[in-house]
Parts: C-alpha cells; sequence; structure tokens
C-alpha cells in the first residue's frame, strides 16, 4: 500500500511537471482546469485536428514524497480508446478518440498520462441531428469505455447533457474522467461553465466542438489526527499559554457604550426641551425647594 | 446586521449548549418518554410450575430472545436478547433450575440460572457438518444420575453436564455418513438411541452408552424406496418417516434390536390429498400430525405399525406437544378457528372422543389464526386437572388462556417494526371541555395546590410523589387530538407479521391495530412480506374533512422480482381502503413532490425491469405527471454489480396498453471496477428534510454557501477483501472509497480514499454533509468522517451592497446541467463505540443545530452535537472562531454519559431510529425501535421558544401579584407622605 501510495504520488508528479512546463501561469493545483481554456489554440494546432483540444490532470495531493524512484522500471505505451455518442434515442457512433500513453510501473500499477482528445468533425447528417436536439431540448449523450486497455471493459460509462446547454460561440464541452488505474468509473460531461435555467435556444456559430479534459484520480482522505505529541509538549511548557490578542475598547465594551450613549442623547434632548417649558409653566421645578419656604409663608 | 445577529445567537447557542446538551433529571423520566420492552414471536415455551412458587413460563423466540415470563400477568422476570447471528435452536430446563438453551447453529450450549437468568455456563460444541439441530435434556428425576444432557449438532453427538456444562464425551457420526433423524434417550431406559439414514435408502440405529459414548449395539435395514428428511417420533420406540416420494408412510419399528418397518400408502388415509404431504414437528405421543394442502389429518399408529386415521381437519388448526398428566396418561391440545371464534379442545392421546375440555373464545379478529400451542396442566381446587394453553397467533402477540378467559395478552409483534411513519391527529373539535379533560375541577384545583406546593418547597415527601404521578399521567400528553406543539402525533408501525400498529406518542398505547388482509398468505401470494410504509395522503386546507392514510408496500417472496402488493390503510380508523395485489414487481418506491386535488401524494414505483410506474391510477395524476416528466430523474444501483445508472422517462411504456407506465432511458452510468471496489453502502437525504438557510455565517464576517441539492447520493466502497468481517483483510489490502453522486447527472462531485479502512459503514446524510462510521484498521479503532460540501458558484455574494441593488445570484434558478463549482472538506475522528444506527435530528424548519442520533453496540442512543463533527475545527481556534462555537479539535468524539437520549434504559436489539420534526421548532420527536420501543422528545438547543413542562405559572402570578400589592402600597406611602410634606 505504501508502494503504491509513492506511485500515486510520483504520477502526479510526473504529470505536475509536464502539465506545469508549457503552463507558466499555473498557479496552485486546482486552478488547473481553468487555465488550459487558454491553452487550447496552441495544442489544437499542434494535433492537427478539428477540434480544440485541453487536458489537464487534476493531481493527486502529495501527502509525503520522501524519495523519487524515477529511474524504477517502468514502461509506457501509447494506446488509443474511443468517444462515442448518441442524438436523443438514437444509436451510439464514434465522435472521437482519446489517446494516452500507458505507464506500466515496476509495482504493478498503470496509470495513464499524456492523455489526447481528438474530435471527428460533425457531419452534415450529424448537425442536423444535433439542431434537432437543440430544438427538442433533449439529451446529447456520449459514452466511453470503463477499461481503456481492452474496451468496452464491463460496461460503457455513460453521461448525457440537455444539448441546448452546449452551444456558445462554437460547442463547448467539458470532460472530468474519473479513473482508477486503467478503469474509468465515469465522466462528468457538460459544459463548462453554467447552463442557466430557462435553456434558451441558441444555434452555435461554429459547428466544431472547443473540448476540454481533466482526468481525476481519487483523494487521500485526510489522517484522524494523533495529539498525542502535543499533549506532552503542553505538559512540558506550560506557561507557554498563548493569550487571546488584547481587545480594542470598543470591541470589548460596545454593548455598554451603545446603551450609554443613546441615554445620553435622551437626557441631552430633554435637556434641550426642557427652558421653553419651563418658561411657559412660570415656576422652575428646580429650585422647588428653596421656594418652599416663602410658599408656605403665603399660605399662613 | 444580520450577521451579528445569527453571531449573538451562535453565541447564546453556545453558551446554552456548553454545559450539557440534552440531559434530563431523575423526576423527568417518563415524562416525555415511553419505553416497552418485548421478546417477539415465541418459538419454543416451557412451563415451570410444579413445586415453583412463582410460576413462570420460559420461552426463546425468532428475535434471538429468551425470556421467563410471569404466568399470572405476563410480565418478564428475565430476558437476554442473544446477537443477531445467534438463533435459539432448542431450549429446556435441566435439574428444575437451569435453562438449557442450544443456539447459533448448534454450536453454543448454555445454562441459564431459572429464577433471575444469571449465565451459569457456557460451552462451544464444535461439530463437522451442518445437520439437524436437538437438545435432549432428560426429564429423570433420580438425582444419583449424572444428569447429562444430550446436544446434537454439526453431526456430532454431545454428552454434556448439566452442572458445570462440561463436555463428557463426543461421537461424530458425520464421520460414518449418517444423517441423523433423531435421537432418543428413553427415561425407562439406560441408553440412548440414535436413528438416522446412510444416502436416504439405509436405515440405521445406534445404541450408545450414555456413561461413556461407547456404541452398544448397531443394527441397519436397507430401504430401496429411499428415505426423506421428514420423520417424527411418535414413541420411544416407533418412528414414523416419508419415503422420498412422499406419497407412502413408513413406520419403523425398533424393538429388541431389530427393526421392522410397515409401508402405508398416504392415499389409503386422505384419500383426496395430492401436493405436498408434510409430517408436523409435533411429539403427540402414539399419534402423528400430517399436512396437506387441504387438510391437517391427525392419525394413530396402533400396535405393530398399523396407521389408523383419527380426524381430518378442514379449517386453520394447531396442535401443541403432549404433555402427560399421569403415568398412563397424555394429553394434547388442539387449536382451531371456527366462525371467528377460537375452539380450544383438550383429548386425551388414548381416547380421541373424549374432551377433557373444550373452551370458545371470542378472539380479536386482528390476531389472525394460531400458530402455536403451548399447554400445561395443573389440579384443580377440585383436584381434577386443569389446562392452560399458551397460544401464539398470526400476529405474533402471545396469549394465555385458562378457564375459558384470555388471562392476559402481550403485543409481541411490535417486536419486529420493519417501517415507520407519522400521522397527526384530528384536530381538536369545539365542545370539549377543560372539565371534561381535567376529571373535575376539585381534581384540577388540587393539582395546582399541589404543584405550587412543590414550588414553594412546601411540599412533603408524599405530595411530591403525588406530583410526579399526576406529570407522568397528565392526560394532555395522552388525547387523542392535536396540539399546538406537535408533540401529539400517531406513529404507524409496519411489522414483520405483516400488522400495521398504531401508536400514540403520548403514551406509546396502541390506538388502533390491522392485521392487513393483502400482506396475510393468500393463493395470489404466497410469501408476502412488508417492505415500507409511506404516508398516502395528507389532508391540508382543501380536503380537511378527510382521513389521512398510508401506503404499505410488500412483496410476494424473497427475491427483488416477486410481484408487489399495495395497500392502502385509513390512519384514524384503522382500516384497509384499498389493496392491490399482486402488481408487477418493485424494487423502488420515489413520492414525488406532487399531489392531486385530494391531497393524494403521486408516487413512481420502479420495477425490476427499471420500468416507472405511477401510483394513484387517476387521470388527474397522469396529467400532473405529464406536465412534469422532463424534470423526473430517478437511479438505480446495482449493488452486485457495481453499476449506478441514471434514468429518466422515455414515455409510456411500448409493450403494453398500461399508460400509467414508462420506460426508461439510460443517462448516466458509473461502473465500478470489480475487482478493486464493492458497494457497502448507500445514503441519501431524507426526503420531507428542510434546510433553513444555505448561507453559514463563519468567524470572520465571512459566508460560505452550503450546496444543497436533494439530489444526492453517498455510496460507500470497499475492497473486495475489506467488505468482511473485521480482522479478515489487512491494512494494505482495504480501502474505503467515499462518493458524492450527483444523481440527476451523474456526475462524481468529490471522491476520496481512506486507506487500510473496511466495512460496515453507517452513513447519515443531512443539509450539505455527510458523516459516516467505518473501522480503521491500522488505528485499530473505529472511525467517524465528516464531510461538507460547499457551493462556490455563490461564494461571491458576500457585498452587502451588492446584496442591497440586487447584484447577485441568489435567486436565479440552479441547474444541474451548469458544471458544479463545490469544494469538499473534509475531517475524521476516533470513535470508541461501533454503531448500529445512525440518524440526525429534524426540525420543522430546521433552523435548531442538529444532533447525530447513533444507536450504540450498547442498544442505546447517544446524541452527538453536529458541531463535533465540523471539518473547520482546529486545533486553536482563533477568538473569532470560538466565539461562532467552534470545539477545538480532539482525535476522538467525547462520549458524555448524561447525552445518552435513553438515560438507564438499552432499547435491547437496536435496529432503527426515526426522527421527526414537531411543530415547535426547537424539538424533534425520536423513535428508536428493535426488539423494544424508546421514544423521548429531544431539543439538541434545548426549549429556546417555549416554556418548560414544569414551569410555575403559580409562582409567576404569586410574584405579579405582590408586586402590584408592592406598587399600591409604596404609592398610598408615597402620597401620604407627600401630604405630611405639603402640610409641613
Amino acid at each position: 500500500m505504501e508502494a503504491e501510495k509513492l506511485w500515486r504520488i510520483l504520477t502526479a508528479m510526473a504529470v505536475l511537471l509536464l502539465a506545469a512546463a508549457p503552463h507558466h501561469h499555473r498557479a496552485g493545483a486546482f486552478q488547473s482546469d481553468e487555465l488550459l481554456i487558454e491553452q487550447e489554440d496552441d495544442l489544437g494546432a499542434a494535433i492537427g485536428g478539428g477540434a480544440g483540444v485541453g487536458v489537464g490532470v487534476d493531481p493527486v495531493t502529495p501527502p509525503r514524497s520522501r524519495k523519487r524512484y524515477s529511474d524504477a522500471a517502468e514502461s509506457d505505451s501509447k494506446f488509443q480508446f474511443p468517444l462515442e455518442h448518441a442524438f436523443g434515442d438514437s444509436d451510439f457512433s464514434p465522435a472521437g478518440t482519446f489517446s494516452a500513453r500507458l505507464k506500466t510501473w515496476s509495482h504493478g500499477p498503470q496509470t495513464l498520462t499524456k492523455l489526447r482528445f481528438s474530435r471527428n468533425a460533425l457531419t452534415e447528417v450529424d448537425k442536423e441531428k444535433f439542431q434537432k436536439l437543440l430544438q427538442d431540448d433533449d439529451f446529447y449523450r456520449i459514452r466511453l469505455p470503463s477499461n481503456v486497455l481492452s474496451p468496452p471493459g464491463r460496461d460503457y460509462i455513460v453521461s448525457s447533457i440537455k444539448a441546448r446547454c452546449l452551444p456558445r460561440d462554437g460547442l463547448d464541452e467539458h470532460f472530468v474522467i474519473h479513473m482508477d488505474g486503467v478503469n474509468i468509473l465515469a465522466v462528468n460531461y457538460g459544459p463548462p461553465g453554467a447552463c442557466p435555467y430557462p435553456r434558451q435556444l441558441k444555434l452555435p456559430a461554429k459547428w466544431s466542438f472547443n473540448s476540454h479534459t481533466i482526468l481525476k484520480n481519487s483523494e487521500q482522505a485526510p489522517r484522524t489526527p494523533v495529539f498525542a505529541e502535543e499533549i506532552s509538549l503542553g505538559e512540558n511548557g506550560e506557561a507557554e499559554v498563548v493569550k487571546p490578542p488584547e481587545k480594542s475598547f470598543w470591541a470589548k465594551y460596545w454593548m455598554y457604550v451603545i446603551p450609554l450613549g443613546l441615554i445620553v442623547m435622551n437626557a441631552v434632548t430633554q435637556a434641550m426641551n426642557m427652558p421653553p417649558e419651563e418658561q411657559g409653566g412660570g415656576q422652575p421645578q428646580g429650585a422647588a425647594p428653596a421656594q418652599r419656604g416663602p410658599a408656605a409663608v403665603r399660605r399662613r | 446586521m444580520a450577521a451579528i445577529g445569527t453571531r449573538v445567537l451562535s453565541v447564546l447557542l453556545f453558551l446554552s449548549l456548553s454545559n450539557l446538551a440534552s440531559s434530563l433529571y431523575e423526576d423527568q423520566v417518563g415524562l416525555m418518554d415511553w419505553h416497552q420492552k418485548y421478546i417477539g414471536k415465541v418459538k419454543h415455551a416451557v412451563f415451570h410450575t410444579q413445586k415453583a412458587g412463582r410460576k413462570r413460563v420460559v420461552v426463546s423466540t425468532e428475535q434471538n430472545v429468551i425470556a421467563s415470563l410471569d404466568l399470572r400477568h405476563g410480565d418478564i422476570y428475565w430476558r437476554h436478547v442473544l446477537g443477531a447471528d445467534d438463533a435459539i435452536d432448542g431450549i429446556d430446563i435441566a435439574l428444575g433450575k437451569y435453562v438449557i438453551t442450544l443456539s447459533s447453529g448448534g454450536s453454543i450450549l448454555r445454562a441459564w440460572n431459572l429464577p433471575d437468568g444469571q449465565l451459569v455456563w457456557e460451552s462451544i460444541l464444535k461439530g463437522s457438518n451442518p445437520s439437524k439441530i436437538m437438545l435432549i435434556v432428560p426429564t429423570s428425576f433420580r438425582v444419583d444420575r449424572e444428569n447429562l444432557i444430550f446436544a446434537f449438532a454439526g453431526g456430532c453427538l454431545h454428552a454434556v453436564s448439566s452442572i458445570d456444562g462440561e463436555i463428557i464425551w463426543r461421537k461424530d457420526f458425520a464421520a460414518k455418513s449418517l444423517e441423523v433423524q433423531q435421537v432418543i434417550q428413553a427415561p425407562a431406559e439406560e441408553t440412548v438411541r440414535v436413528l438416522g439414514y446412510v444416502e436416504s435408502s439405509q436405515f440405521h440405529a445406534y445404541e450408545i452408552n450414555p456413561r461413556k459414548g461407547d456404541e452398544i449395539k448397531h443394527v441397519n435395514v436397507d430401504f430401496p424406496g429411499g428415505l426423506s428428511a421428514d420423520t417424527v417420533l411418535v414413541s420411544d420406540d416407533v418412528l414414523v418417516a416419508l419415503d422420498a416420494t412422499r406419497s407412502v408412510l413408513l413406520t419403523i419399528l425398533f424393538q429388541d434390536g431389530e427393526i421392522n418397518f410397515r409401508k402405508t400408502q398416504i392415499l389409503s388415509l386422505v384419500d383426496d390429498s395430492h401436493g405436498v404431504v408434510e409430517i408436523l414437528p409435533c411429539k403427540l405421543a402414539d399419534m402423528f400430525a400430517l399436512k396437506t394442502n387441504k387438510f391437517l389429518v391427525l392419525a394413530k399408529v396402533m400396535d405393530g405399525g398399523v396407521v389408523e386415521l383419527v380426524e381430518k381437519i378442514k379449517e386453520a388448526a394447531a396442535l401443541s406437544d403432549a404433555v402427560s398428566l399421569s403415568e398412563s396418561q397424555q394429553a394434547i391440545a388442539l387449536a382451531r378457528h371456527e366462525n371467528q371464534k377460537l375452539h380450544i379442545i383438550i383429548k386425551p392421546v388414548h381416547d380421541w372422543n373424549i374432551d377433557l375440555l373444550k373452551e370458545t373464545i371470542k378472539i380479536d379478529n386482528q390476531r389472525g389464526l394460531v400458530h402455536k400451542v403451548f399447554i400445561n396442566n395443573y389440579v384443580r381446587t377440585d383436584r381434577s386437572y386443569g389446562f392452560r394453553a399458551l397460544i401464539v397467533m398470526e400476529d405474533h402477540s402471545l396469549l394465555l388462556i385458562q378457564q375459558g378467559e384470555i388471562v392476559w395478552c402481550r403485543e409481541d409483534g411490535l417486536a419486529s417494526v420493519i417501517d415507520v411513519t407519522t400521522s397527526e391527529l384530528p384536530v381538536e373539535k369545539d365542545g370539549v371541555s377543560v372539565s371534561k379533560v381535567e376529571q373535575s375541577l376539585f381534581e384540577w384545583l388540587k393539582g395546582h395546590i399541589l404543584k405550587l406546593k412543590g414550588t414553594l418547597m412546601l411540599a412533603s415527601p408524599e405530595d411530591v410523589a403525588a406530583i410526579q404521578n399526576m406529570r407522568l399521567k397528565s392526560s394532555e400528553k395522552s388525547k387523542m387530538t392535536r396540539d399546538h406543539n406537535g408533540f401529539r402525533k400517531l406513529l404507524i408501525v409496519l411489522t414483520g407479521s405483516g400488522k400495521v400498529f398504531a401508536l400514540h406518542t403520548g403514551d406509546g398505547r396502541i390506538v388502533w391495530s390491522l392485521l392487513v388482509q393483502s400482506l396475510r398468505k393468500s393463493e395470489k401470494c404466497d410469501y408476502p412480506t412488508g417492505l415500507r410504509i409511506y404516508p398516502w395522503q395528507v389532508p391540508h386546507h382543501h380536503a380537511m374533512d378527510e382521513n389521512p392514510s398510508v401506503l404499505v408496500v410488500g412483496r410476494c417472496g424473497p427475491s427483488d422480482d416477486a410481484p408487489g402488493l399495495l395497500s392502502f390503510i385509513d390512519a384514524y380508523k384503522g382500516e384497509e381502503l384499498d389493496s392491490l395485489v399482486p402488481i408487477h414487481s418493485i424494487v423502488q418506491v420515489i413520492p414525488l413532490p406532487f399531489t392531486d386535488s385530494t391531497e393524494q401524494r403521486l408516487h413512481l414505483l420502479v420495477d425490476a425491469n427499471q420500468r416507472a410506474h405511477l401510483y394513484p391510477r387517476s387521470p388527474k395524476a397522469l396529467t400532473i405527471f405529464r406536465s412534469e416528466i422532463s424534470n423526473i430523474y430517478w437511479y438505480s444501483v446495482e449493488a452486485d454489480n457495481g453499476i449506478i445508472r441514471g434514468h429518466v422517462s422515455k414515455g409510456s411504456c411500448s409493450h403494453d396498453e398500461d399508460e400509467y407506465c414508462f420506460d426508461p432511458k439510460d443517462l448516466w452510468s458509473v461502473v465500478l471496477p470489480a475487482e478493486s471496489e464493492k458497494i457497502v453502502a448507500s445514503e441519501t437525504h431524507k426526503i420531507n428534510e428542510v434546510v433553513h438557510t444555505q448561507a453559514k455565517a463563519i468567524a470572520d464576517q465571512d459566508v460560505m454557501y452550503k450546496y444543497i441539492s436533494k439530489n444526492l447520493l453517498f455510496l460507500a466502497t470497499t475492497a473486495p477483501k475489506g467488505s468482511g468481517e473485521i480482522g479478515s483483510a489487512t491494512p494494505e489490502e482495504s480501502w474505503l472509497v467515499v462518493y458524492l453522486i450527483d444523481t440527476i447527472t451523474g456526475r462524481i462531485l468529490h471522491r476520496m480514499t481512506h486507506q487500510g479502512s473496511q466495512a460496515p459503514v453507517h452513513a447519515v446524510f443531512s443539509e450539505n454533509w455527510v458523516v459516516y462510521h467505518y473501522f480503521n484498521l491500522r488505528a485499530h479503532r473505529y472511525e467517524m468522517s465528516v464531510v461538507e460540501i460547499y457551493d462556490q458558484s455563490r461564494a461571491d455574494n458576500k457585498d452587502v451592497l451588492k446584496l442591497v441593488v440586487g447584484k447577485h445570484n441568489l435567486t436565479s434558478p440552479v441547474s444541474l446541467y451548469s458544471r458544479p463549482e463545490v469544494t469538499a472538506k473534509s475531517q475524521s475522528y476516533f470513535f470508541t463505540h461501533s454503531v448500529k444506527a445512525i440518524t440526525v435530528t429534524s426540525t420543522a424548519k430546521g433552523i435548531t443545530s442538529k444532533q447525530l442520533l447513533i444507536g450504540t453496540i450498547g442498544d442505546q442512543v447517544l446524541a452527538l452535537d453536529k458541531r463535533y463533527l465540523d471539518p473547520r475545527r482546529t486545533v486553536n481556534p482563533t477568538q473569532a472562531e470560538k466565539e461562532e462555537g467552534m470545539i477545538p479539535l480532539t482525535d476522538s468524539l467525547p462520549i458524555i454519559p448524561q447525552s445518552y437520549v435513553t438515560h438507564a434504559l438499552k432499547v435491547e436489539g437496536l435496529r432503527g431510529i426515526v426522527t421527526v420534526p414537531a411543530k415547535l421548532e426547537s424539538t424533534t420527536l425520536v423513535f428508536t425501535y428493535g426488539v423494544d420501543l424508546f421514544f423521548t422528545r429531544l431539543a439538541p438547543s434545548r426549549t429556546y421558544d417555549s416554556l418548560t413542562e414544569d414551569f410555575s405559572y403559580a409562582l409567576l402570578l404569586i410574584t405579579i401579584a405582590a408586586l402590584i400589592v408592592a406598587i399600591f402600597v409604596t404609592w398610598i406611602w408615597s402620597e401620604r407622605k407627600d401630604l405630611q410634606e405639603k402640610w409641613r
């Protein structure tokens, strides 16, 4: 298991290197699929097919990498596997081919690298069918073999999308192929961006596919934290208890300050209102005790 | 401001929670919870009445329970629930003080102390081959014998000392390729006889010395016709068997070392029988019972093996084993149904024309037929023989009948709950006055004065007891009307016997019960089993005058493609409204979010060919469905194949004319590699779950958006090696892969591997998170993990100004065809217990924080706050995070003894936990079922929206009155002072 993990790390790193070499602005692992869209022109030209191709590999996050067995016995072989498509309920017909290199590591696991995709150009019949799909808001379906070495494997991997989601300028499609060794588990197929709900009928300006492809392997689950070391550390250095940063006066006492302010304001407004009252009332009430004497005198 | 509000609220919640999540005081036990103990359907019963002060019966059941019941009241003296795979094969009483059980396919022999049920000894019996299982406890009263017990299991005969369970000797018969049919230990004789077949054509009889296990005699006879495995022992030296064709009866006599046999054509006994004939395994002393497709035939074996017909019984009937009244007299009981009445007739074996006892009992129709009868005799005050009969009915209930009356009755069908749903009670009508509810005004007054005394701490201990009693028996909680808080409901449970019960949540009493006719064995449906129960019609505004109804889904047979059955039941009256038997097979039931004009919910039933069938079958429902057909998707999981497929409806079925049937179209598929992954668990959201808000305010004034989609499927797979028992695989060859799959498009949103982990996996899915429990082989501990999934496409909606102006995409419709922009966060923790069931609390509006309810291996329910399973936990949370209520990260989840929902009780054989929201937002109702039932109310964040039940209104009133008096006094006082001042 340890070995397998190492191999996965290795492949991921190798693939990372390969992918990173031409794309300098590939920053983090997670942006890989985004950036590739801009690369499609040169790559497409390089392949020379009718369709644009973008291939990225979502790498396995390397948890630990100690050594590199890059010289380990390995072999790679080139091979292809087909993509087939269907319009609505029609039968599947070939739509393109994926080509990749298969790396066989000495330890057993086989991985795919350098995945390329070339799509066949749409024929007139296909275009008509596709237009019909757009009219009916029906499904455009694709399928891949579940095993890339011995297609179709146990069964085909099918995926579908409402045809109206695809047209932009051309027909934009986006594959995320979930792999496990040489097996394809699933393919997430759809437009590279959003497909807003009331799906409007829109015909593409250009009847060719812009394809983006990502290979994905399983992530490793984060390990359960074990705190044995840290507890011992805490026991040794008890004094090193990190105090929370002192808060500002306002942050600490705002709940007292605001009501106080309100009271003060209230008092002020009352004080502002008072003088006219005093004038109208005649008797300044604030001086009541002082006046008591004379008043009493008056009563007598 | 809203963020501050939520923060303040969360701080308050944290403060209120940090003390103890949910615990109660001793005097609160039983106020809002109830617990019912059951044993299940009785398989064997042994009476213990002679020379015993407390008359009791020891029973073993199909739910693997052994229990000692009080014969007077039917209460449980003691009870043991053996594990799910520890089925009881035999039970008896030895030495008059030990209950002996043979279980686990004859491999475990145990002795329990009869008075208190303590385990006395346990022996493991090792057998070589599967075989018949027999437990023979000699009924000898002579003390000088060694008191041996004989257990036959796994092809071996074991002699075990009944005093300490020591295995004295063991004799292997499987090695001689002998299929043992019967083992006899005649009380009069010194030997043990073992009878069996070799290759179904040779009959062998061995005589064995019981002290040492050595063979004394061995004789055998050839039967060219062949023998079937159906045999019954008529007496100590006569065996009745069927031949291989099941048309000839063989009476085999083995006396004095000789074997003689006699053939009798069954047709000569019963002239019009056809179909399969069976011998019933009743020990009837000189008689035996045959079951044909029409009759129950009783026949007697005369001298020389001549078989003579005694009686043919046409109705449904059951027979007991024979009990011996004296040395020469034996009696058997026959229970038969006639005109909806049950007749129990006890006859002596030697003369079938005499009735020792004949009793006719009117029995509730909902109990069905008699399945088993056990009788016990006693000596009446007038020195004649009296009998009591213990009867097991079709609905698994247990009745004791004596002197023509039902002495007691246990509803043990409730030990096998399959599924639960709830129904609201009827709305309270005008005219129910207070005096009707509270017995009388005087009582009412007395009650309140007592309560007042209690709050003012003036109550004497007797008063306290009276108050407690009053609280427990408060008629308020068991009224048959809807209450304001939504605590009173009907729990409608479907049980394994095909009976549906309605239980009141207030006190757990049975409001009605119904033995569903379509779930009973009939010609149309051989082995009907109930599968699920769904709310069918929940009346709302415009259909208020109709009663709610429930839908019971079942199938006729064990396999997936067996024909299905549907039954509709009125939830108030407990009557079957309609039933459909048999229909297409049912593999999946999808309640749709649409109702027709009578508030009947539309359901889609998917058959084994993935065709969808719409119910109710009405044109209106069809119109509603057709308008929504393009938005209805479903999926199927082929667990054995490792393939998941998504479907959408293509249109009406092509092959038949049924317009309510729809053909599927495959939209997507996920194929898991067979060599490395095997599906072990899948989980989805609860259909009726309510999520209050998508936004989650986090520490630094920030907002995260939960990815809330009802169409997510959690799937766990393990390596094929890791799907076995824990310990069967090494950490290197076992892994657990978890998936979050969108079931509309088949997209895998998240996929993660836990290396060195394995099944069993239990999972719960709620809002945007899933929590699952599995075993970590590397750490040798159970672990729980949480995965939370957040929507990134809405993450930009943070600017308040933008929100005010309306520049946000929060109100735009979500389409699953868009590329999902999600992030998943995950964290794992150790958890001490293994888990039997796991669920989450659910409240009416989804505002209250959530608790996980974990059914532990100790058959208790533990409430664990969801905040312990938060992937954002860190070792040193910042001040802001602490304010938010985040708990510092620890490597294992705490088990706080006070947070056991079941407090001191155990829900034996726990199988499931169901949570139902009450109307009061803070509260959720929890129903736990297994062999026992337990119900309680939970408030995960305390009852912040209502006063507690024991809130003293009297004290409040007194305080207010005192304040008013004080105000008046001070006012008068100040007036007077003022006057004095002025007069000065």
